[in-house]
């Protein structure tokens, strides 16, 4: 059972490894507040969607699952658009559109299909879990990243500018906008290849 | 004037790929040849359209809480538009209108254009989860619903198109330049997707000298 946790937050990283979901990662990834609320949006969409397409999956015709599997997302989406509005209305605007957009997540609608239509309830349910929290730590780790080296802030407190005003280093916003993103995601996937190639040589 | 500032914006300078991730899986999954590019970028133009002013009609004529709801026209005898503000369902009428909607093109396609369908037939059902699509749809409610009906539709429209363009542009680019990459000498942790992020990250940075051309 806990295997099924521990893949989706290492061998099957689903931003790292099998690169879905990759929209919310680089547009969110600006700070690290941001990055946890989408991560926990998406993780418990990610659980209950897993939930109730294991439970309901088998009564659902084969031909129109795809429909009824978007509904069932963009469901508990809404319910996250509400909840979020109501609490917490500032990383609802700052999350923006992502939130809708949540529904065309693929991680999501992949698990449903690939996993949760398969599987039992509690073994989908560990899946959603490790998938979002594996996202949400891939998420978690950009945007530390870029908040670091484009603000030069950690959950927005000032971490340069110790010893001089301007501090040592700088604060670059390229890394906060759209380029930065895309350097970040491309070194971080090119580390993981070349750790991977290293261990695959080793027992030569 | 207007119009030609929103379509030069929407293509160039808040591109939706590169200014504002949306589509990012189809930009990396079908950016390899530039054949297919072209047919997936000329597949979203055209959805990217269409939805834009199917979801438009949707959320005037049945969500949004104005005289046009056809809920009130029906139902509204001594009540305001107020009471039937069923915005909150926007997600979700949304993704069923452009999944309908794809299926409908897919249909016509197949039964009405054969030729067209055999070149972007692929591409039609990959689109429904394409979050530039129901990006641009949200995008124009956010952005228009404060016009006039007539101006906010031409504005949602062209938004959809030039949305459409912009891809296609970005998508085209990318094959070109991932079709080359193939044959360089790439340090090999970083062959594949992670040099076509890193030349993304070049394009992003290109496109955004676009910016001076509003000002």
């Amino acid at each position: 059972m806990f295997k099924e946790f521990k893949k989706g937050v290492f061998a099957e990283n689903p931003v790292l490894i099998l690169l879905l979901g990759l929209c919310p990662t680089l547009a969110i990834s600006v700070n690290v507040v941001n990055a946890i609320g989408m991560g926990v949006a998406a993780t418990f969409v990610l659980v209950c969607s897993n939930a109730l397409v294991s439970a309901v999956g088998r009564f659902i015709p084969a031909k129109i699952r795809i429909p009824c599997y978007i509904v069932i997302i963009a469901t508990f989406v809404t319910v996250v658009e509400m909840v979020m509005g109501a609490y917490t209305p500032k990383l609802n605007e700052a999350l923006g559109i992502f939130i809708p957009l949540i529904v065309v997540n693929c991680i999501i609608l992949g698990r449903a299909e690939a996993f949760a239509s398969r599987n039992g309830i509690v073994a989908s349910i560990l899946d959603g879990l490790g998938m979002g929290l594996g996202f949400s730590a891939a998420l978690t780790t950009i945007a530390l990243i870029r908040e670091a080296l484009g603000s030069g802030t950690f959950l927005g407190i000032r971490i340069t500018g110790y010893f001089s005003p301007e501090g040592i280093i700088s604060p670059a916003s390229v890394m906060i906008m759209a380029p930065g993103a895309f350097v970040v995601i491309a070194l971080i996937i090119g580390v993981l290849n070349w750790r991977r190639e290293r261990r695959l040589r080793k027992p030569v | 004037m207007s119009y030609i500032l929103l379509f030069i914006s929407i293509v160039l300078i808040n591109n939706f790929v590169l200014a504002k991730f949306l589509g990012l899986c189809p930009f990396i999954g079908v950016s390899k040849r530039r054949h297919e590019a072209l047919g997936m970028g000329y597949a979203v133009i055209f959805v990217m359209a269409m939805a834009s002013a199917a979801t438009w009609v949707a959320y005037h004529f049945l969500l949004a809480p104005t005289d046009a709801n056809l809920f009130f026209r029906f139902w509204g005898q001594g009540k305001a538009p107020a009471d039937f503000d069923f915005t909150y369902l926007q997600t979700i009428v949304f993704i069923l209108v452009i999944a309908t909607l794809v299926q409908l093109v897919e249909m016509f396609l197949m039964k009405m254009v054969p030729p067209l369908y055999k070149s972007l037939g692929i591409y039609l059902p990959l689109i429904t989860t394409n979050c530039a699509v129901l990006g641009v749809a949200l995008l124009n409610i956010k952005d228009f619903n404060s016009l006039l009906p007539t101006e906010s539709f031409l504005k949602t429209v062209l938004q959809g198109f030039g949305g459409g363009v912009g891809f296609l542009l970005v998508l085209f680019l990318m094959s070109g330049i991932r079709e080359r990459l193939e044959r360089a000498a790439i340090p090999p942790a970083l062959k594949g997707v992670p040099i076509a992020f890193i030349c993304a990250a070049l394009l992003a940075l290109a496109f955004m000298g676009f910016v001076g051309l509003t000002h």
